[in-house]
């Protein structure tokens, strides 16, 4: 499915990613973890084609076809979807209106018929439930004065509208209560298919208490420095980075000033 | 990753689907402007004494006047005597007395323009006056309107058959001394549309003129005049297009609506001249006046438009609130985009009591662009009570358009309150990665962008002309992501 080999990127001259191998298979569920400023957006964005990266050297390829000469819309076409950090607003236009206009380009791209307006809103009302958004932020303007877990949920029911390839999730669990974190957990696990490939990124062990990744990957300066099973994650939460010899979070953070991604 | 430069101008290239020229045999006036050239243009009309003499007046006044050059635009100077004034189809009657008698080259023009005329194919529930170069060539639905009482008809046909109307009405919004524009137009207007609701009628279909300016080296000076006796409600719409030529082309309306007591007028306009190439070559220049008179107690104008056209756009629909408690709306998109310049805003006179306006007004700039509002709200001594708010927003596409706001507010009376909120952006890369990476294309992302930014003001346009509206953004704008 998805392989990164020595990827190198940089932003606006400075290398935020060092070299990162990667191999996912197909119904695996990845986790990258580490502390701030380790490059675990800038990995998100640079898969999912954000202009504002360039990409130094290496190789990433999706089933065999080479992802980084794709533009960013066909990057998503070909099924990689990215699950904002921060998901921006676009005022004036309906969530409705935007989803579908999503998930239309989708279907004609995999040669389907398109969805009317009353099909596509079906549709949606059904999806929306699965992440215990009321359906009325449908005709919303897209984010617009949406809280922060409303987002979340939002960037969740998109990807399971748009039934990705790939989906990448962008610390998918910050700044979500416990109830909201479950509600966004279930629909990640609705997700999880055996065509599809998972690659969650997130700082925190709690997330992986609700979705069980196949793998865990800790990312420090711009480099995967240990991979291992679940258990990784468990000896993460109770021994901190430290024990790897990572640079503690105070550093880090500092470090990551320059990180426009994060 | 972005598309290519050649894409973009390729997409440019078929930016303007109305700029076909249509051919057909024409009387056309030599260029050049005197008394003589205005007392032809009034005898080839068959007008009455009253209506030459006014021109004549309002030629001699217009020789005082100088340009006005306060506007934020720029052009080369107009050699007045190098514009023909009168081009017009040629025909064998005076007047077509039906659709059949109209050349059949003229209902194709305006068939492929989305407008048919023919009975069988008529918009429902839209009647149409077609106004071709200098001349009106038809108006449909004139005989359901008639039963209605509502006169319906071109500005010719008026002047001939509804003197005691026009004799009053005409100028009275807008004098010939108003502005240099305006002056010109009063003096040298060939034809333009005119609509009396009488007393207590609700106008029962949309009425609609539909501005095609075909010949070269001309100017078109419609002059439209529109009545609401008291106690009615009419809804009307403008469309305007144009052939692409390098040679840029005036165009110099005037506009007068009148709304007596509980009178409503919705004015609607959806502006698509031809916006020259990219670069900057051709197009209209566009100095145009609309102002309406709400004279009666309780009445309302609204002013809606969508400008999307013009090389040159010098344009501010306005209202005089004289009644008590009368209602002035604007809301406005103006979309620039290459080398187009718009100065457009309106002014609220607030001069009855009680008086309300309503100002919304979306700027948005692409290319080289530049967009301006310019807007006049006023509060006359005797406006007690009177209240505005104004909204100017403006969004930028790309780095190298400009957008300027300049709000004038004189009050002379101190109950009055006037709220105004102005807000500048960007269609920013944030917004457009999360819509590409979405799957949606990069034009597509834009054209939704824009659409959300104007939909209060979409909302207030007639179902057909929003959903027309949303259309002429999306080709307006094609091109412009870089």
């Amino acid at each position: 499915m998805l392989s990164i080999k020595n990827l190198h990127a940089s932003v606006e001259g400075n290398e935020i990613l060092k070299g990162i191998n990667l191999e996912i298979k197909a119904g695996e569920v990845h986790a990258i973890m580490g502390p701030n400023g380790s490059g675990k957006s800038t990995l998100s964005q640079v898969l999912a084609g954000n202009d504002a990266f360039e990409v130094t050297s290496g190789e990433v390829t999706l089933n065999g076809e080479n992802l980084l000469e794709k533009a960013t819309e066909d990057r998503a076409r070909d099924g990689v979807f990215l699950a904002f950090q921060y998901p921006v607003e676009i005022p004036g236009v309906s969530n409705m209106q935007f989803m579908r206009t999503a998930v239309n380009t989708m279907r004609h791209h995999n040669g389907e018929s398109e969805m009317n307006a009353a099909e596509f809103m079906k549709h949606a009302r059904e999806v929306s439930k699965q992440v215990d958004l009321d359906p009325a932020f449908l005709k919303r303007g897209v984010n617009e004065g949406f809280s922060g877990g409303e987002k979340k949920r939002n960037e969740i029911m998109q990807a399971l509208l748009l039934q990705p390839k790939l989906a990448i999730l962008d610390e998918t669990d910050s700044g979500l209560d416990i109830d909201a974190l479950k509600v966004v957990s279930d629909g990640v696990n609705a997700l999880r298919s055996e065509d599809r490939s998972i690659l969650m990124v997130t700082h925190y062990q709690r997330l992986l208490d609700h979705i069980v990744p196949d793998y865990v990957h800790v990312l420090s300066d711009g480099k995967i420095v240990k991979s291992g099973g679940p258990e990784l994650a468990l000896e993460l939460e109770e021994r901190g980075y430290a024990w790897l010899g990572i640079k503690d979070e105070a550093t880090a953070a500092s470090s990551a000033l320059s990180n426009s991604a994060n | 990753m972005a598309t290519t430069d050649q894409e973009v101008n390729e997409l440019i290239k078929r930016d303007y689907e109305h700029g076909f020229v249509t051919e057909i045999e024409t009387e056309t006036f030599e260029p050049g402007l005197n008394e003589d050239v205005i007392a032809r243009l009034s005898a080839i009309k068959k007008e009455p004494e009253y209506m030459l003499e006014w021109r004549l007046k309002a030629y001699r006044r217009w020789l005082e006047m100088t340009e006005p050059d306060w506007a934020h635009v720029g052009y080369p100077k107009i050699d007045y005597n190098a514009i023909s004034y009168y081009s017009a189809p040629k025909r064998k009657e005076d007047m077509p007395q039906s659709l059949d008698e109209v050349d059949p080259e003229l209902l194709r023009t305006y068939e492929k323009l989305g407008i048919p005329l023919h009975e069988r194919e008529q918009l429902a529930g839209v009647a149409v006056d077609a106004v071709f170069d200098s001349v009106s060539v038809a108006t449909t639905f004139k005989e359901p309107l008639a039963k209605a009482g509502v006169i319906f008809c071109s500005i010719s046909e008026a002047i001939r058959d509804y003197p005691e109307l026009v004799e009053k009405y005409l100028g009275s919004v807008v004098p010939y001394s108003d502005n240099y524009f305006a002056g010109l137009n009063s003096a040298v207007f060939s034809d333009g549309t005119f609509v009396y609701v009488p007393k207590g009628v609700r106008c029962p279909m949309e009425l609609s003129t539909y501005f095609r300016i075909n010949a070269a080296n001309t100017g078109q000076f419609e002059r439209t005049l529109i009545i609401a006796d008291e106690g009615s409600h009419v809804s009307y719409l403008e469309g305007c297009t144009a052939p692409m030529r390098d040679e840029n082309q005036l165009h110099a309306a005037v506009v007068e609506l009148v709304a007596l007591d509980d009178a409503e007028i919705k004015y609607s306009t959806v502006q698509n001249w031809y916006p020259g190439d990219e670069n900057g070559k051709g197009g209209i220049y566009n100095f145009v006046t609309k102002r309406a008179a709400c004279i009666g107690n309780n009445s309302k104008v609204s002013w809606t438009q969508v400008e999307t056209g013009s090389a040159v756009t010098w344009k501010y629909p306005s209202c005089i609130l004289r009644g008590d408690n009368s209602v002035g709306e604007f809301y406005s998109v103006a979309l620039t985009h290459n080398y187009q310049q718009a100065d457009t805003g309106t002014k609220m006179i607030h001069l009855g009591k009680n008086t309300s306006s309503t100002i919304i007004s979306k700027g948005i700039s692409a290319g080289r662009s530049s967009n301006v509002y310019r807007g006049l709200v006023k509060f006359g001594p005797r406006a007690e009570g009177a209240r505005n708010f104004t909204q100017c927003d403006s969004l930028l596409i790309g780095d190298r358009c400009g957008a300027h706001t300049f709000p004038y507010i004189e009050s002379l009376n101190k109950s009055a309150i006037v709220e105004h909120e102005a807000t500048t952006s960007k269609v920013s890369d944030e917004q457009m990665f999360l819509c590409r990476q979405r799957g949606i294309d990069p034009e597509q992302a834009v054209s939704m962008i824009v659409n959300g930014f104007c939909k209060e003001v979409f909302k207030e346009l007639p179902m057909e002309f929003a959903v027309e509206a949303g259309k002429l953004l999306e080709v307006s704008l094609e091109g412009s992501v870089g």
